[in-house]
């Protein structure tokens, strides 16, 4: 790697002084005076018609200040009630009819928490019940209950013009692609391995839960802190809403306790803005943890999968993935292509069919989830890559190796890998777990095995992240960018890319918080396209600014500005340290004042060649890919069916570790959160209800289920137009974890389980079908 | 019904009228503005709301403010300043054990109770102790590194 100054340096987080202390800045903090608090009424039912709302008990209570719903929104002059990043199929609160449990009905605001939700018990709402859908594949038989009889485009992103409802029917988006010749390479195999997967739908439990604040300020615009991902979006979205100019909103976040996906797009901010302008007030809706659960999800899939095998190379492979959408697609389209067109995995396979489907069903909206649809699929393929590696005698390591696509091979997609270390994660992964190294014979009850998954994720693309830095004349600079910090370390290695490329110390770089009246546009902060988009922005914003100070150093000094170098807040000639100035005496030289700014702007839009829509064929579907890879070592109880992992390590590609520390935490914590949903998070349901809907019930990751051995791997194949090669890693350390563990259950006892998570139970069932519990085998 | 009671908070004594129906995180957070102590999962099982009631740790959100009457309550707003960090904070600091940070309050207060009781935990009294508190980031390793350290800054080991 080059010699950088601060790039690749281990630097502590700016908020780490925060952080401890507790007074980090948080929306839930925030009281302006006047505040209102904000209570929901739901809907008991996972689908029925609104025969009647009576409000007129609630909005006599005291302490009551506005009682809303549904057809008041749509009944405000201006006020689109509908909204969506795919389609604009969400009410704000539910117009006639609700679609899932728990979908938010009436909203009440009142002088406290408790006077608003006292008054939501005397709101009276007849709900005549309609058949429900619950599973994904009954939902696309014709005969279905049909969730939306209409959909209304949204127009939000340009990426999704393309996405168009299917006409009576629950599929509201399919993804194709077509490679080769599928049907006369099954009909050549010698092996056929057909598989079926699932995932269930899972929660992301943000510690903080979702929060937004509005008010009306005194010229009239609307003021916004929200718990947000996506600043930019929920500007444009409110604005398009609420019948106003972008700049009549202006959308705030301070710190977020946590993402992970579930902050995306518009939330509670709709209600919130919109109770604010009926009032007059600050208004704050704070989620509870239940809310929670009926607010956003991962999406449960159904993944089919066949391949054939011909002599030991893989031929042929359909995929055919159904995801449950719930009762809104939310950014459910968007993921059904995108991870759709990686569900065949990163192998050489010539002849490939995949159809992705994204269906509604009568459960709470599902949308993006740390590693956007990528850990369900991989989930799927690389379990199956295990279960033909074993079928055709060969070692699964070697088999990735033999068939993973290297630098300049094109993805099945027709779009060529680049910049993409998955062979050396694997390698490395294998390495860390002793793939080689013999088993310790068995005793007692329990069985060891070990494992190995990966796989590649596509970042999304187009997208578009512009920054603006602001150098002062005291050497010091301001770093305007809307990417939210909640917990990946955006803050400081935004401020490490910009005190290297100035040339500046990393403690004399300040990194605004989002804040749409001056931080320009940013597409989302999720993805792991952070590093890699407002890195190049801010970049670039940085060099713009260097170029204009290098310009005013080489006309005082009379040399040429391509002589120049800047370190430590100096500009100097290269080679001759002394010939040079400081930033102070540089801005002396060039305005003849220390009272001004010189200022850059940055923008990166990675762009596509669109998808062919019969083939799903692209020269470039893609800007980068990042590589994963899990390795593990678990122990298998034979009489009760527990798995414990006793070592995990995550391998992953991070093109240019700018903090290595940063791609280590996130690596480790993908794979944590990661681990939970491979062994016990499901959301389960009965009937259209959750029957498990709050942490004492659904259980996450703990300090007790990270095993003693859980190591981070940073593999760094610098990728050309990152900024200093890097490439992001937020997702990656998630992605192949559930793959690992079942493929190290079944090396541990011999037995296949096709559906997370990997209970007890499930396992012990597994166990018993095979003959193999008390020690029988 | 409103009642009045008394509670000393980090140090200090407060005359407070309370709800029977507040919670102790009610009371500390909107009376006491204390901000530090943060609601998450509302029934006592994430640890997000982890304060020390007469020196043992429990979930505000799931105790009544009425009860507490006569009680010492200790939130991470009373252990160190920025200038004088706490060696608990200090340690959660220097080994990167805060990301996201929501949690890291009541993991903190968590970890000063185990080290009061156990000057020199072994790393499954550290797991079995913070087992309670649950971070999604998934920075359990740093924080378990974080506990060791502050154990052997507080001279423990």
């Amino acid at each position: 790697m080059a010699d950088y100054s601060i790039v690749g340096k281990p630097v502590d987080r700016r908020d780490a002084v925060q952080k401890v202390t507790g007074r980090a800045l948080h929306v839930g903090n925030m009281e302006p005076p006047g505040l209102l608090h904000v209570a929901v009424l739901r809907s008991p039912h996972p689908h029925a018609r609104i025969v009647r709302i009576d409000k007129s008990r609630a909005e006599a209570q005291p302490g009551v200040a506005a009682v809303l719903t549904g057809a008041d929104i749509a009944a405000m002059p201006g006020i689109t009630p509908y909204h969506g990043p795919a389609f604009a199929d969400q009410p704000v609160l539910a117009i006639d009819r609700v679609r899932h449990e728990g979908e938010q009905v009436v909203a009440v605001a009142a002088e406290s928490r408790r006077a608003a939700e006292e008054a939501l018990e005397s709101v009276e709402v007849a709900y005549e019940t309609l058949p429900v859908v619950l599973d994904v594949l009954d939902a696309i038989r014709p005969d279905a209950p049909i969730v939306h009889d209409e959909i209304r485009p949204s127009g939000a992103f340009a990426d999704l013009a393309h996405v168009k409802a299917g006409d009576r029917s629950n599929i509201c988006y399919h993804y194709k692609l077509r490679k080769g010749d599928v049907d006369k390479a099954f009909a050549e195999a010698d092996r056929i391995f057909e598989d079926v997967f699932t995932a269930p739908p899972a929660q992301h439990v943000p510690m903080e839960p979702h929060v937004s604040l509005a008010y009306v300020d005194e010229s009239g615009r609307i003021n916004i802190h929200t718990a947000s991902q996506s600043p930019s979006f929920v500007r444009g979205e409110l604005a398009r809403m609420l019948g106003v100019p972008m700049n009549r909103i202006r959308v705030r976040v301070p710190y977020l306790g946590g993402g992970y996906g579930a902050k995306l797009y518009n939330k509670l901010e709709p209600i919130v803005a919109i109770l604010a302008m009926k009032t007059g007030r600050p208004v704050k809706y704070s989620l509870s943890r239940e809310e929670e659960f009926q607010t956003v999800t991962k999406h449960g899939v159904v993944v089919k999968l066949k391949t054939a095998v011909r002599g030991s190379a893989m031929t042929a492979r359909k995929c055919e993935v159904y995801w449950d959408t719930g009762a809104f697609a939310e950014i459910g389209p968007r993921i059904v292509h995108k991870s759709g067109y990686t569900s065949s995995g990163p192998y050489k396979i010539p002849n490939v069919s995949i159809d992705s489907y994204c269906v509604y069903t009568n459960k709470p909206p599902a949308g993006p989830f740390r590693g956007f649809g990528v850990p369900q699929v991989i989930w799927a393929y690389d379990s199956q890559m295990d279960i033909v590696a074993r079928g055709l005698g060969v070692d699964p390591v070697e088999f990735r190796l033999e068939h993973a696509l290297e630098e300049g091979d094109l993805f099945v997609t027709g779009t060529p890998i680049h910049a993409c270390g998955l062979k050396e994660a694997v390698q490395r992964a294998a390495d860390a777990v002793e793939w080689d190294k013999p088993k310790e014979p068995a005793s007692g009850t329990k069985r060891r095995g070990k494992g190995i998954a990966c796989g590649v994720k596509a970042v999304l693309t187009p997208s578009i992240s512009g920054a603006i830095v602001i150098l002062n004349a005291d050497g010091s600079a301001n770093v305007l960018s809307s990417t939210v910090e909640m917990g990946q370390g955006s803050e400081s290695l935004l401020a490490q890319i910009a005190a290297e490329e100035l040339g500046i110390s990393f403690d004399k770089v300040h990194v605004v918080q989002p804040d749409t009246d001056v931080t320009p546009y940013d597409t989302i902060s999720a993805g792991s396209r952070s590093t890699y988009h407002m890195g190049n922005a801010v970049r670039t914003a940085a060099a713009n600014v260097k170029a204009e100070l290098f310009e005013a150093v080489a006309g005082k000094l009379e040399i040429d500005a391509a002589d120049l170098e800047a370190c430590d807040g100096r500009v100097f000639v290269r080679g001759a340290e002394e010939r040079g100035m400081t930033v102070t005496e540089a801005f002396l030289a060039r305005f003849g004042s220390l009272g001004t700014t010189m200022v850059g702007e940055g923008l990166c839009q990675p762009v596509v060649t669109p998808m062919d829509p019969e083939t799903g064929m692209s020269e470039k579907c893609t800007e980068y890919w990042f590589a994963s890879a899990s390795a593990v070592e678990v122990e298998v109880d034979l009489e009760t069916g527990r798995l414990e992992v006793l070592q995990f390590h995550a391998a992953g590609d991070a093109g240019t570790a700018i903090n290595p520390k940063y791609c280590e935490q996130q690596l480790v914590g993908a794979a944590t959160m990661h681990l939970g949903l491979t062994l016990f998070e499901q959301m389960v349901f009965q009937d259209g209800q959750l029957l498990n809907g709050s942490l004492l019930d659904y259980q996450i990751a703990s300090i007790k289920d990270v095993p003693a051995a859980c190591n981070p791997i940073v593999v760094q194949v610098p990728h050309k137009d990152g900024p200093f090669g890097a490439k992001g890693i937020g997702e990656t350390g998630a992605l192949t974890v559930a793959a690992a563990v079942a493929n190290a259950l079944e090396d541990a006892v011999g037995v296949r389980v096709r559906d997370i998570p990997l209970t007890a139970e499930r396992i012990y069932e597994a166990l018993k079908a095979a003959g193999k519990v008390n020690g029988s085998e | 019904m409103e009642r009045n009671i008394s509670l000393t908070v980090n140090g200090e004594q407060h005359e407070l009228q309370v709800n029977d129906a507040d919670t102790l995180l009610e009371v500390l957070r909107d009376s006491l503005k204390l901000w530090s102590v943060r609601e998450s999962c509302g029934v006592g099982a994430c640890g997000s709301c982890t304060v020390l009631l007469d020196g043992r740790p429990v979930s505000a959100c799931f105790l009544l403010a009425a009860r507490q009457d006569s009680r010492t309550v200790e939130t991470v707003e009373g252990l160190g300043s920025d200038d004088a960090l706490h060696p608990i904070q200090q340690a959660f600091l220097e080994n990167d054990a805060a990301q996201c940070g929501y949690c890291t309050p009541g993991f903190i207060m968590a970890a000063k109770a185990l080290l009061e009781e156990h000057g020199d935990p072994s790393d499954d009294q550290i797991r079995e102790y913070l087992s309670g508190n649950l971070c999604r980031c998934g920075g359990y390793p740093n924080i378990m590194r974080a506990v060791r350290a502050a154990a052997a800054r507080m001279g423990g080991g």
